[in-house]
Formats: C-alpha cells, structure tokens, sequence
C-alpha cells in the first residue's frame, strides 16, 4: 500500500517541526489566564508519548498541517506541524485529522460534518491539489501528506478560510429558481422533461465546497470574477426548461458582464477537482456559446 | 443583543422551511445556525419524500401505512396532518424548482419504499435531500431572510415558573464561531428549534458528526418533556466501515440481500414472506444482526446488498450516487459486486414534544423535524416519512410561531389531561448530579429569573454562558471531551443498541453517571477565541450525555418490543399495558418519568392496532 520510504514514517523528535515561545506577553487578561504556551507543552508531550507508541504498533501516515491562529501568541507565526497518526486500512485525509485533533493537539481547527462528501465542508489543499478530506484515502497519497487550507481565501485559522466572497459570489447570480409562473393548482407540478433533467443534472450536484473556486487562476487574479461554482448555479437555471425566456435572457445578462464567463480561459483546474464530477468548464463553455447565440438574435 | 419576530435555531430542511412560512406571515425572521445552511445534515438524505400524489393513492392509505409502521405508537392527528399536507409540500418544492426525477410524460418520479402499500415515495436520484435542502435555500436567499450562520446556540431564554407549563421562552444565547463573541437573540414572538438528531450518541451511524442534539437538550433542561426517546432507528444498509448510508432506494429499485450463504434470508428465513426486503426498517436491522449473530454473517460482521441484476443503466439513473459512496467509502463497485451492509444508528424518532402546529408546552417555544416528536413515526420511522415531516412541520411550526391563524391543536403538550406518572428504576442516580448551580454542570440553565422582563432573562443567560464558557477554558487541568464522549458512544452501541436487555441497559446507565462525573473534569484545550471547534464539541458532548441518558431510561422502562424496540425479558408487543408514550422531564436535574396515551382516534376513524407482518 505504502508508497513511501519507511523511515520517514519515525521520526517523533521532529514533531512539531519548529518551536516557539520563550516570552508569553499575552495581552488580553483571559488570554493571559489560559496559559498557552504550558497548554502547547502538554500537547507536544502527548504527541510524543503517542508518535513513540504509534511508531511501535504499527504503520503510520505522516501529515504536515498548517497551523495560524491570529490570537494565540506561539500560532501568531503560520507554521506546519507534524503528526504521526496511526494508519487503518480505509482511513481518509478527515480521519486523520481527527485522529490528530482528539489525540494529539485538540485545538487543530477545520471544518467537518458529514463525513461523506455532501455537506461540502472540509475541502484542503492536500499535496497540491483541492479535495474533500472526507473523500481522499490517504493511502493514496505520497508522505510526508501535505495539508493546507484552501489557496487564495483568507485564513480564518489553521485549515479554516474565511468563505465569505465564495457565497458572495454565489448569490450574486440569482441562485434560485424563477420561473414566469407556476401553475394555478396547489397540487398541479410543472413539466420537465427527462432530457431536460438529465441536461442539467450535473449542475444540481454542486456542494459550495469551493475546491473549484479555489483552484481558478482567473478567480485568484480577479476579485470580481464570479467563478465556476456561480457560473455552474447560473447554468442551472439558465438550462431549465420550466423557467422563462425572459428570466433566461436576464441570467445571460449576468454571465456575460466584465466578470463572468467570458474571463473563463477553459484551463479546466476547477473540472479536474471538482470532487462531485461536475463538467464545469463545459457549463461555462455552453453558457458563452447561449450568450453568443442570444446577441446574434439582436442584430 | 439582536431582535426578530422570530427566531430559528438550525437550517436544515425543517429551519429552512419554518423561517420562509414565518416570514409569508408577516413575521421578521432570523436564522441562528452552526453550520451554514448547506452543510446541514438533510442534505445527505438519499431515498425520498412520501406524498400521496396520484389518483391510485390516497393520503388515508399514507396514514394507514404511518400508522402501522409506527407500531400504533404515533399519535392520529399528527400523522393524519403529514399525509394530508404531504402532497401540497412535494408540489410547492416543485414549484421552487427542486430537480425531482422525471417520468416520460414530464411529472416527477415515485417509487417503492419498504412498508408502503403504495410506490408514493417522490424523490431526486438518490440524493433527494440534497436537493430539498439547496432548493429551499435558494428560496431563504431569494427572500432576503437574515441568517445567522456559524453562530452556534448555547442555551434558550426561558423563565423559571415552577411549572414548565407556565414557562415562556424569550430567545436564545449564541456564539459567534468565527469571533467568540457571545450574544443573546431576542425572539418577540417565537424560537423554533429544527436541529437535528441525536445520531452522536452513537458510534455507528449515519449521521454527521454535528448531529449532537444540541435543541432537544436545550428544551430538555428548559423543561420541555422529552417524548418517546428509546425509539431509535438502525438503517439496515449502512456501509461497515463508516457508517455510511446506502438508500433504501436500492431495496426499492429491487436490491436484494443475501447471507454468507448465498440465502435471500428476509424470505428464505421467514423474517417477512410478504415484503422481503421492503420490510420496514427495524424488522430488516433484526434479520440481518439474527444472520450474523448465528453465524450467517459474512467475516461475522455484515451481509450483502445486491443490486447487479438491476443492470448499468438503471443503476446510474436513479442510483448513482449510491455508486459513488459505495466507492469512495467501502472500495466496492456496486456494478460488479455486491455491497456490505450492516445496521447503523440512523434516525431518532422521539424528541422534543410537540404538537401538531410545533408548539412545545412552554409557550413560545417550537420544534420541528427530527429533533421533535409530534407523534409522526411512533415507534419505528417509515423510509421516505422524514423529509415530509421536516417540510410539512416546519411550515406549519413556521406559521404558528408568526401568529397566523391556524386550527387549534388536537394533541396536548405537557403534564397537562391524562397523564401518569411513574418512577424510574436506574441502578445510579440521574440527571445532573454534581454541585448545584454548577454552571458547567446543568449547562447554564439557572439563568432564568422568574417572571422578570425578557430583556433581563436574556441579559441573565448571556451571563450563565459566559461564565460557563469563561470555567471550561480557564481550568487548568482535565481531561479531554473526547474521552467522555467515545464513552458515551461505546456504551450506547454495546448496549442500547437493536437489541436490548436489562442488565445492559442498567450498565449503559452506570457508564453513562461515570460519563457525567468525568464531564465535571473536562477541559478545553484551545485557549482561543478564534474559530474554538473544541470548546463547541466539549459543549456538544454535555448535550450527548443528556440525551444518551434518556434514551437509556426509556428502553428500560419500556418492556415490550414494539416497533425499534426489542426488549429480551419481554420479546412481544403489549398493548394492554404500553398503548402510551414514554415522557420524561428534567425536573430541574433529577429526571421524571410518565406516561401519556397514544392517540388512535384519528379525523374520521380510529386505528386498531393490528399484528404487524410484512
């Protein structure tokens, strides 16, 4: 299974990698209490005590995982820390940081619900690419394991980015459903076709993890850019038959301006971590060849 | 302090669905949620939706089949009112454009589901949930409704009149994730709770690591009775490895289960010569843990789901994602080999008693979806009978929390009409114990003060918070919540699990008070005000223990097996004696017991209970 040199796999005394503080001028009172640093000393120990354990029983995964934290005086300074996590057959990217969370260092910070990639929380920067924690066999994965929190979103702390301008985004395209009108009885649905289901199945899967937005040099250089996860909520409904020709018109309007489709260079980073499958770039090529179509009809 | 009409704690489908029936009553609404709305854990509900849509169906065959599966443990006029209101729903998130499966002529999909008598279940692929939850987003967008999100609710505002009865609640008490700020949320006309089950008490489950109960604790300790929570329900497909559920779509597209003898049991066996596989859930869980208990199991663990011969195409039409989890999580391909599956902690059917508007008996105080229980599902959940429930109670504890003017309530809340009481034979003493008025020990529920104004109780529990929150990080030594919690989760899963007997039962109560006076022990690790997910879990953990404990105390004073319940010392359903629901009340740190009665007589007949064979 192991795709690594074994003897990386044992090298407790290099858990945590650097270490700090000699001087803990906390500034708050309640901060000053809390007594950080003899916590973080605790940690370590423990880790030590475990990764010397761990490295007895069995085989383990070794991560490095980014840590800051903007009020705690020794995680002021981003760092990576080292774990040894002991590994089981199965075990994903999550399983071992929650391993390495209620074992070794309880306050590791990320975002986790479902554990089985639906709820969208927990996608990293793991070894390079975007992905769900929760989806990712770290048996898959060459050691060191690398993990980061998403690029180009502001880290709140540790793997935790702050997904404001994300959601931002997304509801700057009108992401909900907006036909002309629905039918006149309560118990009366609207008709869609099968093929019409299917064509925008894909686009219904979307999770908002961000993995897509994260990983688009455009979005990283644009602020503006509405990115591949509005643009595929936009296809969504664009590409919905129940909706109007009106509202269609109006969704175009907004895929087309300065910041939208038209900025896509079709790099297909966002497609390849797409952790639900879902053909974005194609989306976002449809929309400019409908927006294309729909100008033509003016002239 | 902030200040809305109406306050809703958790936006899964039922929060969703009760803040946008709020506001179309007038109503200005806020959501209070720990998660952002999509991460909620309706999303990863797969099989579907029952509603009664076609002319074939009835909503009284919806009711019938409810009521029968539910062991005639629900109440009538809370099932009665799912059915009815059931279609009207389905259609309204069609309506809102949610992606349903589509039959040729354009209408959306229905398929069978176990225990119906009807294909009445209308779903989207095998991620129905996923859909429902981001389609009534997109609507609380749409609207423009306030949400307060990584906000994470610590305590309800409730005052303290003797009798619960008599108590109203005035908001809640949050923290800010992201800051650490602690605020109280004024609601001047209602707090709907809509978040979530217990799942985490367990530790196979399905359920996502959030799922902590967080809104039946907090109603629980503000005096709220918690009804019927021994009835918990095993998925009988779940991955072993994870807990990860596979639908019941399978079984309903025609999936079968076999031993590690290649034997079709639920047939070949006689646990259900009728349905087979389509069983209800809980005689499902029972045959396959009987195969694996006589030795029928495969690596003596789990049995087979097979749904090959069902072939690629339809597979990947209305199953594909089970496809993908069966993957991702288990390493299987389910087009070329069959699934291992075994029972996994699903669903809670009891919770925070309501009626059938969501209306608690503290006034003021609502709960909808699986952190309540209306009576909708009694003692066993049919599949599909979950995300009507979250739609059609959340709009109408939506409605009623903004005054719209609704038909009065035929089920009665609280120690109030006919009612016994009863005495709890536990091995340990229950409830809080510790040192009272020990903010860490009753979760900061002394805050209240009387009748005083409702600014003043608020201002009073923002207090008790902080100062619990302030003793949880300033302690200087202590275990980890982690510890308590994997104890609390052992033990329920050893021996309050498919099937219970006293002596676990009574164990699982000795382990659970160890739990507790190791609770009084924990320390947070973290000292930050950033971001503090150990600080939440630590106080999540508090709301576990409340809740395994009274999960314990049902199963062992139920003796009788009625539907999820399955008792060694009485293996039969009795009732004589048990045609009631199980009630039990904080009391202030030393749990209550009673008993109320099932309601049978629904609108225009009354349900006999009957023999329930599949």
């Amino acid at each position: 299974m192991s795709t690594h040199p074994p003897q990386q796999e044992q090298e407790p005394e290099e858990s945590p990698t650097e270490q700090p503080p000699e001087s803990v001028e906390e500034t708050s009172p309640g901060k000053q209490k809390r007594e950080t640093d003899k916590a973080d000393r605790r940690i370590r120990e423990a880790q030590r005590e475990a990764d010397e354990a761990a490295a007895d029983d069995g085989p383990t995964r070794h991560i490095k995982v980014f840590r800051y934290d903007p009020e705690v005086e020794s995680k002021q300074e981003p760092r990576f820390d080292d774990f040894h996590v002991p590994f089981e057959k199965g075990m994903t990217v999550l399983d071992a940081l929650i391993y390495a969370r209620d074992n070794y260092d309880p306050s590791l910070t990320f975002r986790h619900s479902c554990r089985q990639a639906i709820c969208g929380s927990d996608a990293f920067f793991v070894n390079g690419d975007q992905c769900l924690g929760c989806k990712t066999q770290i048996s898959e994965l060459s050691e060191p394991v690398r993990i980061e929190p998403l690029p180009h979103q502001d880290v709140v702390k540790d793997l935790v980015v702050d997904m404001e301008h994300f959601y931002d985004e997304m509801k700057a395209v009108d992401p909900y459903f907006d036909p002309d009108e629905t039918p006149a009885g309560d118990l009366e649905e609207q008709r869609q076709s099968r093929q019409n289901r299917e064509k925008v199945k894909m686009s219904t899967r979307c999770i908002w993890c961000g993995a897509c937005f994260s990983s688009c040099n455009i979005a990283a250089g644009d602020n503006q850019y509405l990115g591949p996860a509005a643009l595929n909520k936009a296809y969504r409904f664009a590409m919905d038959e129940r909706e109007g020709s009106e509202r269609k018109q109006q969704r175009l309007e907004t895929i087309e301006q300065e910041h939208g489709v038209w900025r896509c260079q079709t790099q297909f980073s966002c497609t390849n971590v797409c952790p639900k499958d879902i053909p974005l770039t194609e989306h976002i090529q449809e929309l400019k060849r409908e927006a294309v179509k729909n100008n033509l009809k003016f002239w | 302090m902030y200040e809305h009409d109406v306050i809703v704690v958790g936006a899964g489908g039922a929060g969703l669905r009760a803040a946008i029936a709020a506001q179309e009553a007038g109503a200005d609404v806020a959501m209070v949620t720990k998660l952002h709305p999509v991460r909620s854990h309706t999303g990863a509900a797969e099989g579907g939706i029952n509603a009664a849509l076609r002319e074939a169906d009835s909503w009284q065959d919806h009711a019938y089949d409810t009521m029968k599966g539910s062991d005639y443990l629900g109440d009538a006029p809370a099932i009665e009112t799912l059915c009815k209101d059931s279609p009207y729903e389905v259609i309204q998130l069609e309506h809102w454009g949610m992606a349903f499966s589509r039959e040729e002529d354009g209408r959306v999909s229905q398929r069978p589901f176990g225990g119906l008598s009807f294909p009445r279940t209308t779903y989207a692929g095998a991620e129905t949930g996923h859909h429902l939850l981001h389609t009534l987003y997109e609507q609380v967008v749409k609207r423009g409704i306030e949400v307060y999100d990584e906000w994470h609710v610590l305590d309800l505002a409730v005052s303290d009149e003797e009798r619960p009865e008599d108590r109203t609640c005035h908001g809640v008490v949050a923290y800010d994730v992201a800051t650490g700020e602690i605020s109280g949320f004024k609601a001047r006309d209602g707090v709907i709770l809509a978040t979530g089950g217990p799942g985490q008490a367990f530790d196979h489950t399905t359920n996502a690591v959030s799922c902590t109960g967080d809104g039946q604790a907090m109603a629980y300790r503000a005096g709220v009775p918690l009804e019927d929570m021994e009835f918990i329900q095993f998925h009988p497909t779940t991955l072993p490895s994870t807990g990860v559920l596979i639908s019941e779509g399978v079984r309903g597209e025609g999936g079968i289960l076999y031993n590690a003898e290649g034997e079709r049991f639920m047939f070949e066996h006689g646990y259900a010569n009728n349905d087979g596989e389509l069983a209800s859930r809980d005689v499902v869980s029972r045959a396959e843990l009987t195969e694996v208990n006589e030795g029928r199991g495969i690596e003596d663990e789990y049995v087979h789901l097979d749904m090959r011969h069902l072939g690629e195409e339809r597979i990947l039409d209305r199953l594909e994602n089970i496809l993908h989890l069966a993957e991702d999580f288990e390493g299987t391909d389910g087009i070329k080999e069959p699934m291992p599956v075994k029972p996994g902690q699903h669903y809670a059917m009891g919770g925070i008693e309501t009626d059938e508007n969501g209306e608690t008996c503290i006034t003021g105080l609502y709960a909808a979806g699986e952190c309540a229980c209306a009576s909708v599902h009694g003692a066993n959940r049919l599949g599909g009978n979950a995300l009507p429930e979250l739609i059609v109670l959340g709009k109408r504890a939506g409605y009623h929390a903004a005054g719209k003017e609704m038909e009065p309530a035929k089920i009665e809340t609280g120690q109030r009409g006919e009612y016994e009481t009863a005495t709890i034979d536990s091995p340990v003493e229950l409830g809080e114990g510790g040192t009272p008025g020990d903010a860490v020990a009753d979760g900061g529920a002394v805050a209240a003060g009387g009748s005083a104004d409702p600014d003043t109780l608020l201002e009073q529990a923002v207090a008790a918070e902080r100062r619990r929150i302030e003793e949880l990080l300033d302690k200087d030594e202590g275990i980890h919540h982690s510890e308590v919690r994997s104890k609390v989760q052992k033990t329920m899963t050893q021996n309050v699990n498919v099937f219970r007997e006293q002596e676990g039962l009574k164990q699982a109560l000795r382990d659970l008070r160890d739990a507790r006076d190791e609770y009084q022990n924990v320390k947070v690790m973290d000292p930050s005000q950033t971001f503090n997910t150990d600080l939440l879990q630590t106080i999540e953990t508090q709301n576990l223990l409340d809740l395994a404990e009274a999960i314990t105390v049902g199963a062992l004073a139920r003796k009788e097996f009625r539907g999820a319940h399955w008792r060694a010392e009485a293996q039969e359903r009795k009732d004589d004696e048990w045609l009631k629901h199980t009630m039990l009340s904080w009391n202030d740190g030393s749990p209550e017991l009673w008993f109320r009665p099932v309601i049978l007589e629904g609108e225009n007949k009354t349900y006999e209970p009957k023999v329930r064979s599949y």
